[in-house]
């Protein structure tokens, strides 16, 4: 009896089953292609791991299913040269037909993507480069970039109203000779100036000075503080010889100086040294706080803000993908919907304002020795003292006088009271 | 010269393959090869130099610096350059460059040898300096972004069609490079190279010649510099940088110093391992930098000496078999 | 600009001189000896201070890190000389680009052995701190630097100018041939200087490294300074090395202190006018 009820039941329930099998399921997942430029080889190749390692580290705690798609996480090596970052995104655009560019590192290799991304129509998501221009005065020409990251002068101009309140009256700049030290120490010094502190001397040692000598004797003796925007091995080398050199001043910073990339190879000669960024690895939140020990279970070392505004970054995009229910909806789409994104990150609350940079706490943090997050051995952290909340890439400066005044540069604003 | 014209005409087929199959691969690789096509200008100027003249030049860069910030320089601030003014803009970038060399060659003709290579290393480094500092003018470390590519009747910013408008200059400038190197001028620099002293003997105002070759150069690296400037749309002082120089001299010596289209050869393959190779491996460092070892020590005269070794090596086996043949036998 | 500030200078413009003497030194005598122009030097040097990092974060001596660097880099220079260099003969330029095919291996061997973190090598405490004379802070670290290239700078000329295997060497470097006319083993000076060269680059990444750090792209950033160096006190010179170093030590400082505008001018430009005027440098002999 069983035997003839099978061969009746049997075709049904293989038709049945066939049938389930060729029905697509009712939320079709699609592959969302991510193409991610950055330096993977080269001398910038650390900061390079540590940016895809961030994003990395998103897709793993989300399982690379941003709302239904299937993320492909495609790296390719800009080795921090312009050209090349255009041939790997026209790689990644013409041959893998990515659905968004991410990354880039210096400020060339920003002003090298943009334009690929209008000329080809794709969406370029901007966590790093910081040319304060890209989201300001050339904005018109990209419209397909949103910057998830920070404009280099952002910090600044809060920090300059903090020096104020500080006490500091005169103050002496330090800063790399290139683009992104104009950009940080302008910044700086506009706000500075703004609230009636005067900026005294501005010093440019090139990039990759490592000694000092030549410069340090030069700082005038009657500066209040000393400010320093230094990257890389110039953030080492100069607080040592600056301590060597027997100065007592204050010396405060752009974010870079100090940032978790470079903190652990650093001495006490930096305890007590301030700067200001959106992000420190110190700020005590759960959600940081949960970050940092991932992070460094997982790749050995603290995040530095590369890492952290990349996990970031990744949130943002899933975050938008997920509000599609799984679905790429579209270049413009996606453009108009990630610049209007409220969210919640690591680093704060961060909005993208109308001409799609971010705007986000400011964290004024010095430098201190000490244990955290339950870490048994005492190092240098950058611990938050103050917070500026929403702030945009203008700072506290009206959108359209701010436009109107040229880009920060090596000249602007001008030493009116260097003499 | 039966050789020479079998050389040639492998040459010209070669050249017609690219032409033709190029074109029809994807996207990529076509913007690949108009780059090795548009550096292996350089690469050639700098062979002029070094294969033909004996003088092996560590700053050609400078002249690639030269015409491509003048290129943006023009596109981006005085909008020239994006019409049939294209056309202008390279026989600037070509002067441009040839000025340059005309004044660095003052400093550095006297010199032979490794001091040559240490002052164009010097004068390159300058070059830079320059091209970072003067901020104003070449935009710092920022770079220069071109916007757009040029439109006379054809749309360059068409790939396939921008690779043909390289293609072009680059078979053009295959052909003067190639004219020059077997004129009586191009001969007494090769003279110049093999025994210097002899040919001042022999009445030769060898810096002259020296000079000159320098100026054209110089020149030719101009050209690849305009052209360098529209293939990757944007020029930053990477553009002039040390390594782009030894680059340029390590596709010559690998192709084959002293044949021209050996630094093309050189070109192709050192771009395609950086870009091809390092996109399926992570290795491709490795891979470069043995190559190059290994061609130093095993091929001292390049890819393109390796048939000439080969029938060396086979005229003297054969050699060995004859004197085989002829020895003695004793009984 | 009081006379602490010209002092200071001075002395920095010195304790920089002196580094460069440790870098260019070896290179000067490679030269010399050898006529090989070595493009790896820079990657000798920044491979010195790598090894001595590995040296400290293993025993935790720096002390003991500065032999250990010195000798296992001049191990390595031996290794390349022999297997490499040897069979190229006289051959100025395959020597110069192998020794850069090399310099790129070195680069991203020294990436994925060590990572591209900037590290800096921490020198003993009692070195990091300053003495003050009349007014003046001298960081007792630039004395340091002082010292020990006034110390190498004697060894090598007692070596040089009173041994007999000194007296091998200078012969080899005014004339091989006939120096193999003599009877002198050429080759073995030949690895001897290439040994000793890498070893004195070494030497100056480990000390220099605790003075400008540790870090991916260092090794072609000194490369340019020890040849200036090299080509202003003439190749093969070890009197020129170390006046060169000085020069350049001082030019370099003073030029950027009094005119920053040509900060990246203030190495090469002085290069390039010196080789157009004498293409052997200064002190150098053809």
């Amino acid at each position: 009896m069983t035997i003839t009820l099978l061969r009746r039941l049997g075709p049904p329930l293989l038709g049945g089953v066939v049938a389930l099998g060729l029905t697509p399921p009712s939320n079709a997942a699609e592959e969302l292609r991510i193409g991610y430029v950055a330096p993977t080889t080269g001398i910038f190749a650390q900061v390079g791991k540590d940016m895809v390692d961030g994003f990395q580290l998103y897709l793993d705690d989300v399982n690379s299913d941003f709302g239904g798609a299937k993320v492909k996480f495609i790296v390719e090596d800009e080795q921090a040269k312009p050209d090349t970052a255009v041939t790997r995104a026209k790689k990644l655009i013409l041959q893998d037909k990515v659905h968004m560019l991410v990354g880039g590192l210096l400020a060339s290799s920003g002003y090298a993507l943009a334009p690929v991304s209008t000329a080809d129509k794709t969406v370029y998501v901007v966590p790093v480069s910081a040319a304060d221009d890209l989201t300001q005065r050339d904005l018109a020409k990209y419209p397909y970039m949103v910057r998830t990251g920070w404009s280099s002068s952002q910090p600044s101009h809060p920090f300059g109203q903090w020096a104020c309140d500080q006490g500091y009256k005169k103050i002496v700049a330090v800063g790399a000779d290139y683009a992104f030290g104009y950009e940080v120490i302008g910044g700086f010094q506009r706000a500075f100036e703004a609230c009636g502190g005067q900026i005294i001397q501005k010093i440019w040692p090139p990039i990759g000075t490592k000694d000092f000598g030549p410069y340090i004797p030069t700082i005038r003796q009657d500066a209040d503080a000393i400010f320093t925007l230094m990257v890389g091995p110039m953030s080492l080398q100069f607080p040592k010889q600056l301590a060597a050199s027997g100065n007592k001043k204050p010396v405060i910073g752009g974010g870079t100086s100090y940032d978790e990339f470079v903190l652990p190879s650093m001495g006490d000669e930096v305890i007590g040294h301030v700067s200001a960024l959106q992000y420190s690895a110190a700020l005590e939140t759960p959600k940081n706080e949960a970050f940092v020990k991932k992070y460094r279970a997982k790749y050995g070392k603290v995040p530095s803000y590369y890492s952290e505004t990349n996990y970031t970054t990744a949130q943002m995009i899933h975050e938008v993908i997920k509000n599609n229910k799984g679905n790429f909806p579209g270049a413009e789409e996606f453009v108009k919907q990630l610049a209007t994104l409220k969210l919640d990150t690591i680093r704060g609350p961060v909005t993208i304002d109308e001409m799609r940079n971010p705007v986000q706490n400011i964290y004024i943090k010095k430098v201190e020795k000490k244990k955290m997050f339950g870490y048994d051995k005492e190092e240098l952290w950058n611990t938050v003292i103050k917070t500026y909340p929403n702030v945009s890439q203008f700072g506290q400066f009206k959108k359209d006088e701010f436009l109107k005044q040229p880009v920060y540069s090596r000249d602007f604003p001008p030493c009116k009271f260097c003499n | 010269m039966k050789s020479q014209h079998i050389k040639v005409l492998i040459v010209v087929v070669a050249l017609a393959a690219i032409a033709i199959i190029i074109p029809n691969t994807n996207s990529f690789v076509i913007l690949l090869a108009t780059r090795a096509l548009a550096f292996s200008i350089l690469v050639m100027s700098l062979d002029i130099l070094l294969g033909y003249t004996g003088l092996p030049s560590l700053g050609q860069a400078a002249y690639l610096g030269v015409g491509a910030y003048l290129t943006a320089i023009l596109a981006t601030r005085y909008q020239f350059g994006l019409g049939y003014d294209f056309w202008l803009v390279v026989v600037l970038g070509i002067l441009f460059a040839a000025a340059l060399a005309a004044i660095f060659g003052l400093l550095a003709i006297r010199a032979t040898g490794v001091y040559f290579l240490m002052i164009t290393l010097a004068l390159g480094q300058c070059a830079w300096g320059l091209a970072y500092r003067w901020n104003s003018l070449t935009g710092g470390d920022n770079g220069i972004n071109l916007r757009a590519r040029p439109k006379f009747g054809i749309d360059l910013a068409n790939e396939v069609t921008f690779f043909y408008l390289v293609f072009f200059l680059f078979a053009v400038s295959l052909l003067l490079m190639y004219t020059l190197v077997r004129s009586p001028f191009g001969r007494s620099l090769a003279g110049i190279r093999e025994r210097e002293l002899r040919m001042k003997i022999l009445g030769y105002n060898t810096w002259l010649h020296k000079y000159i070759a320098f100026i054209i150069a110089g020149g030719f690296g101009g050209l690849a510099g305009v052209l360098w400037a529209h293939t990757a749309g944007i020029v930053s002082p990477e553009n002039v940088v040390l390594t782009t120089s030894v680059d340029a001299l390590l596709m010559a010596v690998l192709g084959g110093a002293g044949t021209l289209v050996g630094g093309v050869i050189g070109a192709f393959i050192v771009f395609g391992l950086r870009e091809y190779l390092s996109t399926l491996v992570p290795w491709w460092q490795y891979a470069l930098g043995a190559v190059y070892v290994l061609t130093i020590l095993y091929l001292p005269t390049g890819l393109m000496g390796i048939p000439e070794r080969l029938r060396q090596r086979r005229a003297a086996t054969a050699n060995r078999e004859d004197v085989k043949k002829m020895a003695p036998v004793t009984s | 600009m009081n006379t602490q500030f010209w002092l200071t200078q001075a002395f920095n413009g010195i304790s920089y001189g002196a580094l460069l003497f440790l870098v260019g030194s070896g290179l000067s005598l490679i030269f010399g000896v050898m006529r090989i122009v070595n493009l790896s030097h820079g990657s000798y040097f920044l491979l010195g201070g790598y090894v001595a990092l590995s040296v400290i974060w293993t025993t935790g001596s720096w002390l003991l890190a500065i032999p250990v660097a010195a000798l296992t880099i001049a191990a390595v220079g031996v290794a390349m000389e022999r297997v490499f260099l040897r069979p190229l003969g006289f051959d100025p330029l395959r020597q110069v680009l192998l020794t850069v095919g090399f310099a790129f291996l070195f680069q991203q061997a020294a990436l994925d052995i060590w990572t591209g973190n900037n590290f800096d090598i921490n020198p003993p405490d009692a070195l990091t701190k300053s003495i003050v004379v009349g007014g003046l802070y001298l960081p007792l670290y630039r004395i340091f630097m002082i010292g020990t290239a006034l110390a190498i700078g004697l060894v090598l000329w007692l070596v040089m100018e009173k041994t007999r295997m000194g007296a091998a060497v200078r012969a080899t470097v005014d004339d091989a041939q006939m120096a193999r006319g003599v009877g002198i083993d050429t080759s073995r000076i030949s690895m001897l200087i290439f040994a000793l060269g890498a070893f004195l680059a070494a030497l100056g990444g480990v000390i220099g490294g605790a003075f400008l750090g540790i870090y991916p792209g260092l090794d072609f950033e000194m490369l340019p300074i020890a040849f200036a160096v090299v080509i202003i006190g003439g190749m093969g010179s070890l009197g020129g090395a170390a006046i060169g170093a000085l020069v350049v030590g001082l030019a370099d400082n003073f030029g950027k202190a009094l005119f920053p505008e040509v900060s990246y001018f203030t190495l090469y430009a002085p290069m390039a006018l010196i080789l157009a005027v004498k293409p052997t440098g200064l002190f150098g002999r053809e």
